[in-house]
């Protein structure tokens, strides 16, 4: 086991060095010089001189990506250009609300996913079937902004089920008062597509011989989906949920922007509006990098599940 | 030339009737399914719109204030409260302490000299309501239909020819090339999409549509370049391929004269499964104020526009945006699923 992670961590420094160039080359190549934005409407060339200095934009760009990768790995990024606040500690006081929407989000929506999906997978071709699935097609075509501006007005202003907005200090208070509309919202807008890839994934396993089997037998049908099948179809499901929660942190920017919970997405939407371009490039890199240690924990997960599954 | 020549040269063609190609045969089994023809049906109804629109021939107007503020859809009737604006304006009587009379009374000759009239009755009511400019939602709809359609279309394209690309080099050459185009993937899907989306929007700072049109394209490319590459290194080793090379084609022209027709399908099902997130992508971007930029309306600025409306009751632009979005997303989705059964039928 030890040599398989220490292998995979040694595979990912290319593609890590591969983000980190990519990251830099944007905002130092094709971005321009930020000097002109942060020295405001009054520049003089002496502030423009002086700032350059400071972001070491007037070394070779050797120098200038090795001051990047240093404050990559001493997670130290100077401070945000338009409020001053550390951006370590924007990411990490900001990484609470967002996993207070997300954690229960994901739980539930894999949790209904895979239920319905069971359910659904066995009565293939059946007129409940096609129902659903025509369903998930149209819930699928909707705008997630539909969704969050239908949901908000109705449920929250007109009828006064959830506040409309705001987030509080109290960690129980938050999620069950103010995240609760937007999970709801989150679940509301993922279950088709989850849906519809948990189904495919299960009728891939619904006509294997070990299912006929498993019938002649005389297994009863519960046992055959909840136990047979189940943990045959758990490994894609793995994988999707793990390598999606990454991008979940960012995906749902759009809940996050309209309840006012003061969370990563939002922090992007709000550098990107004010060019706070160190606020994004630490998002960026570190983002990646947990991609890539989710996926690689996705794979560990597979032995626990699969027992025939060899980790070299 | 005799004259029996053609009649010869149809007999032979004749004697070989060919057998259907994979175009053929995949337009039958796709007319056989009516679900996907009733979604082309939609598809075409709404490129064509794109056509009449773009071309000024559908809603070149649409900026006319033609109605009322905020006017209600005609079914909904007239909405009392902004009935007297509908009325043009009462003439204010004289008033001899007014300083800017002679200036008025001056512009109102010089507009009565140039023929211009009193300014046309506005409706109370339109058939989808208008604005709050009193823009007319229909034409308003199609315009900004036309722009995020526009968008999907061209960044699709754009993200598959690059995906081709790419896969082509790859899957075709193999060895150093593969690796270096693998790693770039890599590079390219550990960052989440969205995320690319909005720091490659971040740093261009030009908001247009065609800066959008190249955020999409140039992250949008790597789904195409793994299943073109899959492909192409499935067809490299088959003998049409090698007959090609016995005969001296260069390496492009078997990539892209031989290869790139028999895996075009995969091609195709890619663009039709990318318009689709590229047109909610251009959505939620233009809602973000990232995307095209002001005074050019497209499904996303109607519905930032939308949502302050609904608190004010003014449920119709937010109504017809939304539809319209549906509706064409609904009959892509299903058109493209359509599209990848025909034409890989031993995917099942």
């Amino acid at each position: 086991m030890l040599p398989f992670i220490l292998r995979r961590l040694w595979q990912m420094l290319p593609t890590m060095a591969g983000v980190v160039v990519l990251v830099f080359l944007l905002f130092n190549w094709v971005g321009g010089d930020p000097s002109y934005l942060l020295a405001g409407k009054m520049a003089d060339a002496r502030a423009i001189a002086n700032i350059r200095a400071q972001l070491g934009l007037d070394q070779p760009w050797t120098v200038q990506l090795w001051i990047f990768v240093k404050q990559i790995l001493s997670f130290d990024f100077g401070n945000a250009w338009s409020t001053g606040e550390p951006v370590a500690h924007i990411i990490t006081s900001r990484l609470g609300p967002s996993l207070t929407v997300l954690v229960p989000l994901t739980v539930l929506e894999t949790v209904f996913g895979i239920a319905l999906a069971l359910a659904i997978a066995f009565v293939r071709g059946s007129l409940t079937d096609r129902l659903v699935m025509v369903a998930c097609t149209v819930g699928m075509s909707i705008s997630i902004l539909v969704y969050i501006i239908v949901f908000q007005y109705g449920l929250a202003y007109k009828l006064g089920l959830f506040p409309v907005q705001g987030w509080g200090e109290n960690f129980l208070e938050n999620l069950l008062r103010y995240a609760a509309l937007p999970i709801l919202i989150g679940l509301a807008v993922s279950i088709a597509p989850t849906l519809r890839l948990f189904r495919s994934f299960v009728l891939d396993e619904a006509s294997q011989d070990y299912v006929r089997t498993a019938r002649a037998k005389g297994l009863s049908e519960r046992r055959i989906v909840w136990v047979h099948v189940l943990r045959n179809a758990a490994i894609p499901i793995i994988t999707y949920v793990m390598a999606n929660l990454p991008a979940l942190l960012i995906g749902a920017f759009l809940l996050e922007r309209f309840f006012g919970i003061p969370g990563i997405g939002r922090e992007v939407i709000l550098a990107v509006e004010r060019s706070d371009f160190p606020v994004i490039k630490a998002v960026t890199v570190y983002v990646a990098a947990a991609t890539m240690v989710f996926n690689l924990l996705a794979d560990l997960m597979y032995q626990a599940v699969d027992p025939r599954v060899q980790l070299k | 030339m005799s004259a029996p020549m053609p009649l010869h040269g149809a007999g032979h063609a004749h004697a070989h009737a060919a057998s259907p190609g994979l175009w053929a045969l995949a337009w039958r089994r796709l007319r056989a399914d009516r679900v996907a023809m009733a979604a082309l049906a939609v598809v075409l109804l709404f490129l064509l719109s794109v056509l009449l629109s773009a071309s000024g021939l559908v809603a070149a107007d649409w900026e006319d204030e033609v109605a009322v503020n905020y006017a209600p859809p005609g079914f909904v009737g007239a909405d009392p409260a902004l009935a007297a604006l509908a009325q043009p304006a009462r003439p204010v009587p004289p008033n001899a302490f007014d300083p800017l009379a002679p200036d008025l009374d001056r512009l109102k000759a010089e507009l009565a000299r140039r023929g211009v009239a009193a300014q046309a009755v506005k409706a109370a009511t339109l058939p989808f309501g208008a604005d709050k400019w009193g823009h007319d939602i229909l034409k308003k709809t199609i315009k900004g239909g036309q722009t995020s359609i526009v968008v999907g279309l061209v960044a699709a394209l754009l993200a598959v020819a690059l995906g081709t690309l790419f896969g082509a080099l790859a899957g075709f050459h193999g060895g150093l090339v593969d690796d270096l185009f693998n790693w770039f993937y890599n590079v390219f899907t550990s960052i989440p999409s969205i995320l690319m989306i909005l720091t490659v929007a971040a740093v261009l700072q030009t908001r247009g549509v065609s800066s959008i049109v190249l955020i999409l394209g140039l992250t949008g490319w790597t789904g195409p370049f793994r299943l073109i590459r899959a492909e192409y290194i499935k067809h490299k080793a088959r003998e049409y391929v090698m007959a090609a090379d016995a005969i001296g084609a260069s390496s492009w022209r078997r990539m892209f004269v031989h290869i790139f027709p028999n895996v075009s399908h995969v091609a195709l099902v890619q663009v039709s499964i990318l318009v689709v997130g590229f047109i909610k992508a251009e959505v939620i971007l233009s809602f973000l104020g990232f995307g095209v930029p002001v005074g050019v309306v497209s499904w996303g600025s109607m519905l930032n526009e939308a949502q302050s409306e609904l608190i004010l009751g003014k449920w119709w632009q937010l109504a017809a945006a939304a539809g319209a979005m549906a509706l064409l997303v609904t009959a892509f989705s299903l058109l493209a699923d359509a599209l990848r059964d025909a034409l890989d039928p031993k995917l099942k």
